[in-house]
């Protein structure tokens, strides 16, 4: 804990992200204006009446951004536990039984990891219907190759140590002992990367909806947002600039936030 | 007989060879009793214990024999059946406390999960009984320290947390496998007593795997002497330890250190 004090970058992170979950929790009751309703009848710059300025059809651009961090950051924690979970079975399964079980399973981690994931998750959201609950879905299902090849290296080293076999000489059951007694001592890398994943989420949810395949207008996300703000780059350039700053900030914070967490589980780097 | 073992042979397969870690043997315990298998190190000796739990994963195979255990082949039961036998009936404990503790659970934790889910016993009667069990293996203010975590304990007394959970269900037999070489030699005799007065206070057969003859002249009833995977002398222990007739038990007899 100490250790992640004194990391100034984590603690910068922790505050930001703190500050972000705040904004998006109680984005209705401290948004000054409907994000959805045009409130004037063009786009303004940043003033004392609009913070962040008005966009190109005149809505709050500062009510959008908070509302617009309820849905990036939910996007991207549903589906960093989505890929956590399928990561975790498929790494425990393989890391614990080995033998054909794991090649079975790491030659189709293989395959997915093989696939562009932008073009499949593209391809299935042409398919489906693009919502907010597809793209958590979608995102989950492509992101969790990179955890299953981590928890199964943990469970390779894990599976060795001796209270595994102490735990089978209590006639403890395979899935008790992969998920009772391997799993939480494999918990600290799969924090460290759960808070990664989510930074990725969160940039691929954000490319989703600026290539109008993610949330749909006129829901606000910080992706659609930039997509709306393309065309007025030169004149009205906050517009841009907000929700890309948002979402550069819960990224880099959420980096941040991991990297220190890696630090006090992995004293020796 | 307790348990009775007959011709077990377990191999290892090394690229298609059989190395043989234990290569026939029979013996038996009674109710009561302790048996002392002693051997140099790869002399198939923990492989016996292991083989007797069925805890041997591949590359490694009991290839033949029958493990009659208060009346039943445990060769022939099934994998379910077999788990319920471990840690109610015959428990283990190992070389290495350290290690054998779960890190992220307090030891209590650990105590109380075999007995819940052997015994199902509720979360608060597994408390009172593990406490107990501390007490037993005379861990002082057990109250307190149940909620300690192995690392927060000494060699000497994760050993006895050991102890204390391979014996929470009652199990008929324990076996030890070197439960004293991983310790200082002063908590050595620590444990050693501790074994001695479990196995008079409790009815429990102690199978006791080590490679030392002090060890065993202090606990051990009969003794059998393991080489290569064979029992090579066995019987009572004043028999074996005064009048070894096996060259290999007299060599092995005359590494132990004495005072003159």
């Amino acid at each position: 804990m100490n250790q992640f004090k004194k990391n100034k970058f984590a603690i910068f992170g922790l505050v930001v992200l703190g500050l972000f979950i705040f904004l998006a929790v109680f984005a209705n009751v401290i948004s000054p204006y409907n994000p959805e309703s045009i409130v004037e009848s063009e786009t303004q710059p940043p003033s004392l009446k609009h913070w962040f300025g008005t966009d190109e059809i005149g809505r709050d651009i500062l009510s959008r951004v908070f509302y617009g961090s309820r849905i990036s950051l939910t996007v991207g924690f549903v589906a960093v536990v989505i890929a956590i979970i399928i990561g975790i079975v498929f790494g425990a399964l393989s890391g614990y039984f080995g033998g054909f079980l794991d090649t079975v399973l790491m030659r189709f981690v293989d395959v997915m990891l093989a696939f562009p994931s932008i073009f499949l998750i593209l391809t299935i959201q042409i398919m489906l219907s693009p919502n907010i609950y597809n793209v958590m879905i979608v995102i989950g299902l492509t992101s969790w190759m990179g955890v299953a090849r981590l928890v199964r290296g943990e469970f390779l080293t894990q599976k060795e140590r001796q209270y595994v076999e102490a735990a089978h000489a209590i006639g403890a059951s395979n899935l008790r002992i992969i998920f009772r007694h391997i799993l939480p001592n494999a918990i600290a890398p799969i924090v460290v990367a759960a808070t990664l994943g989510m930074a990725g989420a969160i940039l691929t949810e954000s490319a989703l909806s600026f290539l109008g395949l993610g949330v749909q207008p006129p829901t606000p996300s910080w992706g659609n947002m930039l997509m709306d703000a393309q065309a007025y780059m030169r004149d009205a350039p906050w517009i841009a600039i907000f929700p890309g700053l948002f979402i550069l900030l819960s990224v880099l914070s959420l980096y941040f936030v991991g990297e220190g967490l890696r630090q006090v589980f992995n004293p020796k780097e | 007989m307790l348990l009775e073992v007959k011709n077990l042979k377990t191999h290892f397969y090394q690229e298609g060879l059989p190395v043989k870690a234990v290569d026939g043997i029979s013996f038996g315990v009674g109710a009561g009793e302790v048996l002392g298998i002693v051997g140099e190190s790869g002399s198939g000796k923990s492989t016996v214990g292991l083989s007797l739990l069925r805890l041997i994963d591949l590359p490694g195979k009991i290839v033949e024999g029958a493990i009659n255990f208060e009346g039943i082949d445990l060769m022939q039961l099934p994998e379910k059946a077999m788990r319920n036998i471990r840690g109610a009936k015959i428990s283990m404990i190992f070389q290495n406390p350290f290690t054998s503790l779960n890190p992220v659970f307090t030891v209590g934790d650990q105590i109380a999960e075999t007995l819940r889910f052997h015994q199902g016993l509720s979360r608060r009667r597994s408390r009172d009984k593990t406490i107990e069990m501390l007490k037993m293996v005379h861990i002082k203010n057990p109250e307190s320290r149940i909620n300690s975590y192995p690392h927060q304990f000494s060699g000497g007394m994760q050993q006895r947390v050991m102890i204390a959970m391979a014996l929470a269900c009652n199990p008929k037999l324990l076996i030890a496998d070197e439960p004293t070489t991983a310790l200082d030699v002063t908590v050595q005799w620590e444990i050693i007593k501790l074994l001695r007065e479990l196995k008079d206070n409790l009815d429990v057969s102690i199978i006791l795997i080590t490679h030392d003859f002090s060890v065993v002249a202090e606990l051990c009833d009969k003794v059998a002497v393991m080489h290569n995977g064979k029992i090579v002398e066995d019987g009572n222990l004043n028999q074996v330890v005064q009048r070894p007739k096996d060259p290999y038990t007299q060599k092995l007899i005359s590494t132990v250190p004495r005072i003159e």
